[in-house]
């Protein structure tokens, strides 16, 4: 292989083919059936849908009758007057704050454990007999969610449940049938601990990752210049993998925003009180039970909607917080 | 477990022997113990539900209410056998197979290719396709539900498997062309024109050549496709009502909520296991191409 002097490599930048090759049949006819069978199925069945889903939420079809009319944002006014719906987003949006946050900081505490827990003597190191800790961790993130909602749906219950069985014997007795899901002060946070128990693992694997692609030198100097492991896990680390952060925070709110397996496998009809009630519950019964499709669409609008708010609030906040390189804490 | 000082790297350079040597140590121990405590707390947390799961699989249900927290008077495979047969799970997990196996095959070939043309072909529109794959990768599938449910039903495949395999290919195609990109992208370019140079046209080049050179990328891809394709839950629940065409997890749902009191929770347990067991094997076979391929994505 001989490399042109003059093409720097890697060649990250656009492939010099782009510019240098002709249009010749063979790639015309290549570069047709790439591109156009991949993208009309995209087209058909997911770009469609989503611009359909604009137009229906505008309408007052009810899907079964051959008349839409269009009715403007008054499928929205109605979501607004709407109180089992204000309830599901508030639900969402509760999710939204709390999940990504409790998770990111779990995932970080352990990784920056795994990675950085070893000797201060010498270089750098990580703690012995982590990839144990790993591969375990890791596990739940590939069961299926339905199933771990219904494993932790047999854990929280109340008779027969690991967790009261486990309470009663080290001497809680007013745990004795306490019904987890079914106490409206308890739902929403047990709920939460599930999704949390699924994920928490699979980051902090993602996090182990990026830290060990982090130069050992730099933790080598910030112990020279006498930083201590909580000072170096803020300044040092957390600065170095804040994309991958930004990252898990941005899809664990997509998750937050949905999180529509859990709650149908712990509490399908939306919990004691509508405690733990979400949008895309509530979204299935008014399309699928009620016929209201423009309603559903709307439904899904706002859905769509609190998903790009919440990546933009994560992107800004990450850009206002990156130019402070000390004491990070969100 | 002994927390110990790993010796394999060497200390560094400039590091001057430090006076408190020997206090540094102590304060070590304290430091990876408490670490391995929290990690070991952690790590039960995760195993014990699990084990739990999997010993009560092996109960009967009277078995399972008189006494949930001991282990199963004898080991039988009754329940399994009840779930696979008379719960119609056997059905369900042949429905899963065929249908995340043929959408498997199908998005990584067609999300291959498009990944390879968006990343190596220049052409009005490369850039607005891409971005159309982000949103599609950032839109929740609950605002397409409606609109894909009369979709579906115009196409006549609604509540049938080939419909279903469509609907996952088409959902699971942002998320491929999107991690493929970046691997089509960095393939050598002094390979394709060696490839040019003795002949080949574009078509063979792609599959003799560029195919084969993308393997980890497309390995890890696959592995992640499978994970989210054998987890799906919502399209199968809206789009794919027929009882006898169910899959797997929709199957566990339409179970556990179908019973209410009168749940057999030796056979839902058994059940869940079965879920589990192909996932398992799989995680176990690729467990290190998974935490490489995380790694990989970490390092960009």
């Amino acid at each position: 292989m001989i490399e042109s002097p003059l093409v720097p490599a890697p060649d990250t930048e656009k492939p010099r083919k782009k510019s240098r090759q002709p249009w010749t049949f063979d790639r015309i006819s290549f570069v047709l059936v790439f591109l156009v069978l991949p993208l009309a199925l995209f087209s058909v069945f997911v770009v469609w849908p989503f611009i359909q889903a604009f137009w229906y939420s505008l309408t007052d079809w009810s899907g079964f009758t051959p008349d839409m009319n269009f009715i403007g944002l008054e499928n929205y006014q109605k979501l607004l007057d709407d109180d089992i719906f204000m309830t599901s987003l508030r639900n969402n949006v509760i999710l939204a704050i709390v999940v990504p946050f409790v998770t990111v900081v779990l995932a970080f505490a352990l990784a920056t454990m795994i990675t950085v827990g070893g000797s201060s003597h010498g270089a750098t190191r990580g703690l012995k007999g982590s990839s144990f800790y790993r591969v375990i961790s890791f596990f739940p993130y590939t069961i299926p969610a339905i199933v771990i909602g219904l494993i932790w749906l047999q854990m929280f219950d109340p008779s027969n449940g690991l967790l009261n069985g486990v309470l009663t014997g080290i001497g809680l007795d007013r745990f004795e049938s306490f019904p987890w899901l079914g106490d409206s002060r308890t739902a929403m946070p047990a709920s939460m601990f599930v999704i949390i128990w699924g994920f928490v693992g699979f980051y902090m694997v993602l996090f182990v990752a990026a830290i060990k692609s982090v130069p050992g030198e730099l933790y080598d100097a910030a112990r020279i210049d006498g930083a201590g492991r909580l000072r170096t896990a803020f300044s040092v680390t957390l600065p170095l993998i804040r994309d991958n952060v930004q990252t898990a925070y941005i899809y664990l709110g997509i998750l937050a925003l949905d999180a529509f397996v859990y709650m149908a496998a712990l509490n399908p009809g939306g919990g004691p009180e509508n405690s733990t009630l979400v949008m895309p519950q509530r979204l299935l019964v008014t399309a699928f039970e009620k016929g209201q499709f423009g309603l559903a669409s709307a439904m899904g609008v706002v859905m769509a909607i609190a998903t790009l708010i919440f990546a933009a609030i994560v992107f800004s906040l990450n850009r206002l917080l990156g130019g402070r390189q000390e004491g990070v804490r969100q | 477990m002994t927390a110990g000082t790993d010796t394999s790297r060497p200390p560094a350079a400039q590091e001057s022997p430090p006076p408190g040597k020997r206090q540094r140590r102590k304060g070590d121990r304290k430091v990876s113990t408490a670490a391995h405590v929290i990690l070991g707390i952690w790590a039960a947390l995760v195993i014990i539900p699990l084990l739990w799961t999997l010993l009560s699989s092996f109960k009967t249900s009277s078995e399972i209410f008189s006494s949930p927290f001991t282990l199963p008077a004898h080991w039988s495979f009754d329940n399994y056998v009840s779930a696979w047969t008379s719960e119609g799970i056997g059905r369900y997990f042949l429905n899963t197979i065929v249908v995340v196996g043929s959408a498997l095959v199908l998005v990584m070939l067609l999300g291959s290719m498009c990944a390879y043309v968006l990343a190596r072909f220049a052409f009005p529109g490369n850039r607005i396709i891409y971005y159309l794959m982000l949103v599609g990768l950032t839109f929740p599938i609950f605002l397409a539900i409606v609109p894909l449910f009369f979709v579906l039903k115009g196409f006549g495949i609604l509540n049938t498997l080939p419909g279903l395999i469509v609907t996952y290919v088409a959902f699971a195609l942002p998320f491929t062309v999107f991690f493929l990109y970046p691997f089509f992208k960095v393939l050598p370019q002094d390979v394709s024109e060696a490839a040019e140079i003795d002949g080949a046209g574009e078509w063979r080049k792609f599959f003799q050549v560029m195919l084969p050179m993308a393997k980890p990328g497309i390995a890890s891809v696959a592995i992640f496709n499978f994970l989210g394709l054998w987890n799906q839950f919502l399209l199968p629940v809206a789009l794919n009502t027929k009882r006898e065409n169910y899959v797997l997890s929709q199957g566990m749902a339409a179970f556990a909520s179908r019973a209410g009191y009168n749940t057999d929770y030796g056979r839902l347990f058994a059940a869940v296991v079965i879920t589990i067991v192909p996932v398992l094997i799989v995680y176990v076979i690729f467990q290190r191409q998974l935490q490489g391929s995380v790694s990989q994505g970490a390092s960009k």
